[in-house]
């Protein structure tokens, strides 16, 4: 037994095995997105679901991101076989309401779904506050890098996606966003409008 | 009730194996030899306890006992009754039971036949499988218990995975791919008890260990060919092999397996590369552990990964354990273990091994390096990336073509040595066959280099194997003037390792041509159509009749009836692809349906329909051949099975003398009684 | 009378599963994603549609495992073909379209990595061995058919 070259050998395995714990402290099925800190993909999609009140757009109408830059803009995709969607319903809606009167604005994808539907799952889920639109082709989803919904992007004033959020989102998680974005926090001299791109 | 009795079974059985493992080196140390009755008395009483938890969880399963966790998990009233008893390896607990009833199977086969042999390395080779059994029956009494209780006792549970569920192939795959998997345990225990008990310069240990690995190598065969078959008739895509992380777990084993039975012959014959053939043993295991870790442990995404629990843990100590063992042993004994012998002459068949040995390895390597590599590239880059298809086939294809065109070459040279126009006599004839099968390719269309290069290797490499059937049985024909069937008969029965080699390589080059056409000549397209309508590909017909539904108790069942047309349009066949939805899962199982013929499939999944029934969307794929892939997997499968049935180890080691000392000796010791001298040169010359 | 049934079925199994049937479309044709049977696809289809699969059988389906997005019967892997499909009739070249798609998942979509950085290691180590395997074969082949190297 040569005990020197058994020690070297030993310790070639010991990458590897260090490789294989370091895999314990990772998720394979957690990618991070690239977007976060760029510009959001710019779109123009058609309301199927108007919304309530003052938050409401009317049906066909087309919302288009870059015209809503200066807001904070909360896009939330979403299906009516999506389990999860039903568990940040709420939280969505009442936050959408609750900032009504700040430079936001909520925007529901619907995700490969029918309008139909859709309009009959937001009946069921007691109503929706703000305006949701139809993605033909899910051309827009694939924009945003969507894995699967329910997914949520908070798209800061100047137009970059600021925050990028997997699941189900709490009413807790979008107030925090949403006032870290508000203009109020940006550094004073510095309109929106300068710098967005 | 059955929980508990169950659960202590493997109590029992862990305090067994781990006494039966503590007991051998001190039995043997201290000479006292009558221990080792106990030590062997240990590994069939745990056959026994394993076999009683395994009867007992089938028999949990069968009557629905959702007391005991596992069935809580898996069973459900609803299903069938064989998806319920095959569900016993559908899940991780259950399959970690079927894995440990399979070890404690091996190992009671492995004392039953060899607990005769004087010397230490059975006992310490029983020793290792005591070890792992103890390894296998921790988890079952610790993290991956199969019977823990339930309360309080729900009235019915979800069922198996669905995927699992929808085809009857997952009634034979996981049994084969666990003896595969398992049973390579054996041929390293023999490893290990010969550098212990100081045999390994012998060749005796691989004697006992080739067997072993042979059986084994033909249930991984068999489970990997099952496994293609499986994906391709449940996963809807016409596809049967991804290179996913759990499919490349199976294939390096198999590769280095598929190694070691080479290298072994040239081990035997020439005295040389031993340290290189037992390395190959030693991987072959960690491989297969290695391969359970990384499907067990969730750090690598997979289809068919199980859930997870702390077993990834346990698993990455087995790693560590097993890894240091081995390095310990073969860096520590590499000095005993050099090669002694020497190669006859550069044009011999064992060049052709080494170099069956070197694409081998590196096809080993590379499939190894790219399934861990998204783990190594977030660890240095800590970015995630996929390593996928595209990759391995543009890396590892032309390795694959390589090591087919090697098995018309290996045996088309004799070993020991030849002259070089002798080697050019036997080597250019199968090139006829090779330029044949290459221009019928390219006349069907083939025009990728890789895919002509693979028709023209498959080519020479199966006149180049049919060929020593056909000369060996004309030798007999004119010698004896037997009859040509018992010719046939007697040729293989007389030399069954070697033809049952050639069987195997024959059927690899089904496989090989079924993968090769059906990857070159695939024609697929994708159509929405009304009922009426019909979509042609490749000169197929298929029209769609109507679009319907059904419930059944486990699923409900969306399907299209579809009309196969043939050539003036009459109907020629009904097919009828469906969707199942099974009502514990939110993802459909698709369920294409294929006919098949000899010259290849028409494949037909149902991708989407209207709720309706006004059309549905169907791919239509027609790909040549592809039943040829599962025909060769029998045939390997076959070749294995002759190839376990040799001589024996007294002609293998008369012949072992004889290849050690003369270049290129006819195979007189091997031949059976009543099979004549000459037979045997003007085969093997 | 089937038909009825069907679509019975097809809301209860939506009812059950929380309405994942559409996972796999049931109204593809609606969306646009894939060519209606009734036209014969002409050549520069073929041609068109022999591109397609060349790209999108290199990107991986963010909703499966391991697949690509050419095997994928997905509905989101069907529209990110079509969206490659698209792009490629627009005249945007495979590795323009990849960066696109690189841009929005990030590598991870690859199947194959790209040849830069470390990366490059993964598709050198194969051939260095093989080069290197090969010389050593060659090395042994020569030194153990040489008389005087003999037993030992």
């Amino acid at each position: 037994m040569n005990w020197g070259r058994a020690t070297v050998a030993v310790l070639t395995a010991v990458p590897v095995i260090a490789l294989f714990a370091f895999g314990f402290t990772r998720d394979p099925g957690e990618i991070p997105s690239p977007l976060p800190g760029n510009p959001a993909p710019d779109f123009s999609l058609a309301v199927f679901a108007p919304g309530e009140g003052t938050l409401s757009r009317s049906v066909g109408d087309s919302i288009r991101l870059r015209d809503l830059a200066g807001k904070v803009v909360v896009v939330n995709f979403w299906a009516s076989w999506c389990v999860a969607c039903r568990d940040e319903h709420v939280a969505l809606s009442e936050t959408a309401r609750e900032y009504a009167d700040r430079p936001t604005q909520f925007i529901g994808v619907l995700y490969n779904d029918r309008q139909n539907l859709g309009l009959r799952w937001i009946e069921g889920m007691g109503g929706q506050s703000y305006p949701s639109v139809t993605d033909r082709g899910s051309l827009t989803a694939i924009d945003f890098g969507l894995y699967g919904v329910p997914e949520t992007f908070i798209v800061d004033p100047a137009g970059r996606i600021a925050y990028k959020h997997l699941g189900p989102i709490s009413a807790r998680v979008l107030r925090s966003k949403i006032d870290s974005l508000l203009p109020a926090a940006m550094p004073t001299g510095m309109t929106p409008r300068d710098s967005a791109p | 009730m059955i929980g508990l009795l169950a659960h202590n079974a493997l109590l029992v059985s862990v305090a067994t194996v781990a006494l039966g493992a503590i007991l051998t080196p001190i039995a043997i140390r201290t000479g006292r030899r009558e221990w080792l009755q106990l030590v062997y008395g240990a590994v069939y009483t745990n056959f026994l306890l394993v076999s009683i938890a395994t009867g007992l969880m089938i028999v949990a399963l069968v009557t629905h006992d959702f007391s005991v966790s596992y069935v809580a998990a898996v069973g459900s009233r609803a299903t069938p009754l064989l998806f319920t008893v095959i569900s016993l390896w559908g899940a991780l607990e259950g399959s970690i039971l079927f894995w440990a009833w399979v070890l404690a199977l091996y190992a009671a086969a492995v004392v039953w036949f060899h607990h005769g042999r004087a010397g230490n390395l059975v006992p310490y080779a029983t020793m290792v499988l005591l070890a792992t059994a103890a390894f296998f029956a921790v988890l079952l009494v610790g993290p991956a218990d199969p019977f823990r209780p339930v309360f309080p006792v729900p009235l019915d549970g979800p069922g198996p995975n669905t995927l699992l569920q929808n085809h009857v192939l997952m009634a034979v795959h996981p049994p084969l791919l666990y003896l595969g998997y398992v049973g390579m345990t054996v041929p390293f225990a023999f490893a290990f008890g010969a550098i212990v008990s100081g045999e390994a310069q012998s060749n005796d240990w691989s004697y006992l260990s080739r067997r072993w690995m042979l059986a084994s190598w033909g249930f991984l065969s068999a489970a990997i060919i099952a496994g293609m078959w499986w994906s391709y008739e449940v996963l809807g895509w016409g596809g049967y092999w991804a290179w996913d992380p759990v499919e490349n777990a199976s294939f390096l084993p198999w590769l280095t397996a598929t190694a070691y039975l080479h290298s072994v012959m040239v081990q035997e014959r020439r005295n040389m590369i031993r340290l290189w053939t037992l390395n190959l043993c030693i991987s072959t295991f960690v491989l297969t552990i290695l391969g359970t870790f990384l499907t067990r442990s969730g750090i690598l995404s997979s289809v068919h990964a199980f859930t997870t629990g702390t077993i990834g843990y346990y698993f990455l100590a087995l790693i560590a354990i097993v890894l240091v063992l081995a390095l310990v042993l073969v860096a520590g004994n590499s000095e005993h273990l050099r090669s002694r012998g020497n190669l006859g002459g550069a044009a011999s068949r064992e060049t052709v091994f080494l170099l069956n040995n070197l694409f081998l390895t590196a096809v080993t390597l590379t499939v190894l390096v790219g399934t861990l590599y998204p783990l190594i590239a977030e660890a240095v880059r800590g970015v995630k990336v996929s390593v996928g298809e595209p990759f391995f086939n543009r890396m590892t294809i032309p390795a694959m073509v390589a090591l087919v065109f090697l098995m018309g070459v290996g045996p088309s040279l004799p070993w020991g040595s030849t002259s070089w126009p002798e080697a050019r006599k036997r080597l250019l004839p199968p090139l006829v066959a090779a330029v044949l099968l290459a221009a019928a390719g390219v006349l069907a269309g083939a025009r990728s280099v890789y895919a002509i290069l693979a028709f023209a290797c498959v080519g020479y490499a199966a006149m180049a194997n049919v060929r020593e059937f056909w000369t060996g049985t004309r030798a007999r024909h004119r010698a004896h003037g037997e009859v040509w069937p018992t010719a046939l008969a007697r040729l293989v029965g007389g030399n069954r390792r070697r033809y049952g080699g050639y069987v195997a390589h024959i059927g690899i080059l089904f496989v090989a041509l079924g993968v090769t056409a059906s990857s070159t000549f695939r024609s697929e397209r994708e159509a929405t159509l009304r009922p009426g309508e019909t979509l042609t590909v490749a000169g197929h017909t298929v029209r769609l009749k109507n679009v319907w539904g059904r419930e059944e108790p486990q699923r409900s069942v969306i399907g299209a009836t579809m009309d196969v047309l043939g050539n003036d349009g009459a109907v020629i066949a009904s097919v009828e692809p469906r969707m199942n939805y099974y009502h514990v899962s939110d993802q459909p199982v698709p369920t294409p349906d294929v006919r098949s013929s000899i010259k290849g499939d028409l494949y037909i999944n149902l991708q989407a329909f209207d709720a309706n029934g006004a059309h549905a969307t169907v791919k239509v794929i027609v790909e040549p051949l592809v039943p040829w892939i599962w025909f060769g997997g029998f045939v390997m499968v076959l070749g294995a099975g002759i190839g376990m049935f040799h001589g024996g180890r007294r002609s293998a080691e008369a012949r072992a003398i004889a290849g050690g000392a003369l270049p290129a000796a006819p195979d007189v010791a091997r031949m059976g009684v009543g099979v004549g001298v000459g037979v045997g040169v003007g085969v093997d010359a | 009378m089937r038909h009825a049934s069907l679509a019975l079925i097809v809301t209860a199994s939506s009812l059950a599963l929380g309405g994942a049937t559409t996972a796999f479309a049931q109204d593809t044709a609606a969306l646009g994603a894939i060519p209606h049977a009734a036209a014969t696809p002409t050549a520069a289809d073929d041609e068109l549609e022999a591109r397609t699969t060349a790209v999108a059988s290199t990107l991986r389906c963010p909703v499966c495992q391991g697949e690509s997005i050419q095997d994928s019967p997905a509905e989101l892997a069907q529209q990110m073909r079509a969206v490659v499909r698209d792009r490629l009739r627009a005249g945007e070249s495979p590795d323009e379209i990849k960066a696109y798609f690189v841009s929005r998942y990030g590598e991870w979509i690859l199947l194959e990595p790209a040849m830069s950085g470390l990366n490059i290691a993964l598709y050198v180590l194969p051939v260095l061995l093989m080069v290197g395997g090969l010389a050593f074969v060659a090395y042994l082949v020569r030194r153990w058919t040489t008389p005087e190297a003999g037993i030992q």
